[in-house]
């Protein structure tokens, strides 16, 4: 007689936790209205972003002084001009593009390094992970901002640069989430089981820890773009981003504020880009958090 | 206690050599000559030799950090390139004009987040509980630096009741009264996403702890309800909001720097900004020391805190 033990990845497993997923969303979906209509708003931003080459939009660095600043509505400029003349409309859908990318490269990149050291961290005692453990401890003694502000200040200004060091602020985050549930689930049966029938640890790591982690890393991540998408624009409105010409939403802001008395389009309407796209996407991380831990509820 | 507070500042030792690391390298992350990168490709041969020894740039990169780390403890953060004057001078004078905008923004953001919080938390599911869940999203949502625009454009130049820019009038100010009017705004803007967190928090604990027994014996040998909210609610909530409160006191220190530049305060902030822009590695170096070690302090005297109004803290 043989005892059939469902395992992660076991097909009839999956397809119960599928189904399960799909009834969560509905069920989120019928609660959640706003949340709903943040996804389609997002799903709106990332496609035009997407397809901006191909949108029938102006050249979004086309300089035409005689029109500069011109206000929303105008003929031929749905958003109006810039300072030196430049549609709106075409700079934010372009700038989307700058924006979206920073946002969701430098949290992908602050989640590889920060899970990678969460995992080390939490499963090897000793060195491993008294160096993971200092190395957070002293990035997370700098507030945030200011430690992107220095690693921009060596590297140089530049999206890249700014990209870059604002990876290194973030990864923190990931380690600490991470290396507290691989701490508990390290004493955990299942893991002492795996081991006791000659499991290596990256069997381990691979097959019993790792899909553990996937639930409150989405969860993180999906949260952490939005601020990712503040931290580049913050960066870009110092001067320390984005470079002229290339349209972000945060540089956009930062040479429209000289302008806001006469035009406050300039201003508001990248400031408004950024505060509706991460409205959104913390709508969404908050769902996706009530659907995939229902025990952290939001409401 | 005292125990406690040895281990604390004994756990200081690495985070601050860590942090002195990360703030030495901030000159040499860059790939290539740092005295050309500062001086720029028009400088002569001369004044790139001299820059090269003012900063010991010629000796091994050890030997570098340990003699900038013994300059630095004896006060000495080196010249600005830019300004040709002490940047430890520089740096204090801009340091308490950041003091009082970060210090102001606290305050505000605590005695708005606690009212706030407990309003919510006295009636749960209220329209001022709701309005405050919705201002929390935005709160986390919207960009410091947009906010402060916004807000100059409306209460600046449209009303014309507060000013746009600067810590005191060009002509004729100087008092405190000029200072808070100058300070209205900045701090409005600094405080706005902590009042969210501070106030979501009180609630969360003011709820959980109104809902303990102890509350209901309270309430039924008739203590007054603004009693029993704030003497036997609210002061057993308060260390998670310490904590909070520590937290975003450092949160704020960091944000300055965007709302310094937005409204031209004359704070640690815009002077970094500055320093970067004109690549004065010296001045930008001698920012990030003193926010960083004003950020340690913080988070010290937090867990300080949080020790003395929680005995069982101290023997874990």
């Amino acid at each position: 007689m043989s005892v059939r033990i469902a395992r992660v990845g076991d097909p009839i497993a999956r397809a119960a936790d599928a189904s399960r997923f799909r009834r969560g969303i509905g069920r989120v979906a019928r609660r959640d209205r706003l949340a709903v209509v943040a996804g389609l708003a997002l799903l709106a931003v990332v496609l035009a972003a997407l397809l901006a080459p191909w949108l029938p939009l102006l050249d979004p660095d086309t300089v035409d002084t005689p029109n500069r600043l011109r206000p929303p509505l105008t003929h031929g400029h749905r958003l109006g001009t810039d300072e030196f003349g430049r549609d709106l409309l075409a700079r934010l859908v372009w700038g989307a593009r700058v924006s979206l990318l920073a946002g969701v490269a430098t949290a992908g990149a602050a989640m590889v390094i920060g899970v990678t050291l969460g995992i080390l961290g939490g499963f090897y005692t000793g060195w491993i992970e008294t160096v993971v453990m200092r190395l957070t401890d002293i990035l997370m003694a700098f507030p945030y901002i200011l430690l992107a502000i220095a690693i921009v200040a060596g590297l140089g200004p530049g999206l890249r640069n700014a990209m870059v060091a604002i990876a290194i602020v973030g990864f923190p985050i990931y380690t600490r989430l991470v290396r507290g549930v691989v701490l508990s689930l390290r004493e955990r049966e299942f893991v002492e089981a795996a081991r006791a029938l000659g499991a290596t640890d990256p069997l381990i790591l691979g097959r019993h820890i790792l899909p553990h982690l996937l639930s409150p890393v989405i969860v993180a991540f999906s949260l952490d773009v939005g601020a990712k998408i503040l931290a580049t624009a913050g960066l870009s409105f110092l001067g320390l981003g984005t470079q002229p010409p290339t349209a972000d939403w945060g540089s956009m802001l930062a040479t429209g504020r000289q302008f806001v008395v006469l035009s406050p389009h300039v201003v508001l309407l990248p400031g408004l880009a950024i505060f509706v796209i991460v409205l959104a996407l913390n709508l969404v991380g908050d769902a996706l958090r009530d659907l995939l831990d229902p025990r952290t509820h939001t409401h | 206690m005292r125990r406690y507070v040895v281990r604390r500042l004994l756990l200081l030792v690495p985070v601050l050599l860590g942090v002195s690391v990360i703030i030495f390298m901030v000159l040499h992350l860059a790939p290539g000559d740092p005295a050309e990168i500062m001086l720029g490709s028009q400088a002569t041969q001369a004044d790139l030799e001299r820059l090269r020894a003012e900063l010991g740039l010629t000796e091994p990169l050890y030997v570098q950090y340990v003699h900038w780390l013994g300059l630095v403890a004896r006060g000495d953060l080196g010249r600005s390139i830019w300004m040709k004057r002490p940047v430890l001078n520089e740096v204090l004078g801009r340091f308490k004009a950041t003091l009082v905008l970060t210090g102001a923004a606290l305050v505000l953001s605590t005695a708005a987040g606690l009212a706030l919080g407990i309003a919510s938390a006295i009636r749960p599911n209220s329209l001022l509980d709701r309005l405050s869940a919705v201002a929390s999203l935005f709160g986390a949502s919207m960009p410091v630096f947009w906010l402060g625009i916004v807000l100059m454009v409306i209460f600046a130049l449209w009303l014309g009741w507060l000013p746009a820019s600067g810590m005191f009038a060009p002509y004729g100010g100087g008092d405190l009264r000029d200072l808070l009017v100058h300070l209205a705004l900045p701090a409005v803007t600094l405080a706005a996403a902590s009042v969210t967190i501070i106030a979501r928090l009180t609630r969360s604990t003011m709820l959980e702890t109104l809902g303990q027994d102890y509350i209901r014996t309270a309430r039924a040998k008739g203590v007054v309800e603004r009693a029993v909210v704030l003497r036997h609610g609210l002061k057993n909530a308060l260390i998670p909001i310490v904590t909070v409160v520590g937290v975003q006191a450092g949160y704020l220190l960091g944000g300055a720097v965007l709302t310094e530049t937005v409204f031209a305060w004359p704070g640690v902030g815009t002077l970094m900004v500055q320093g970067i822009l004109a690549r004065d590695f010296p001045l930008v170096q001698g920012c990030v020391l003193v926010v960083a070690l004003s950020f340690v302090v913080i988070n010290l005297v937090v867990d300080l805190l949080y020790a003395w109004l929680d005995p069982r803290i101290r023997y874990e």
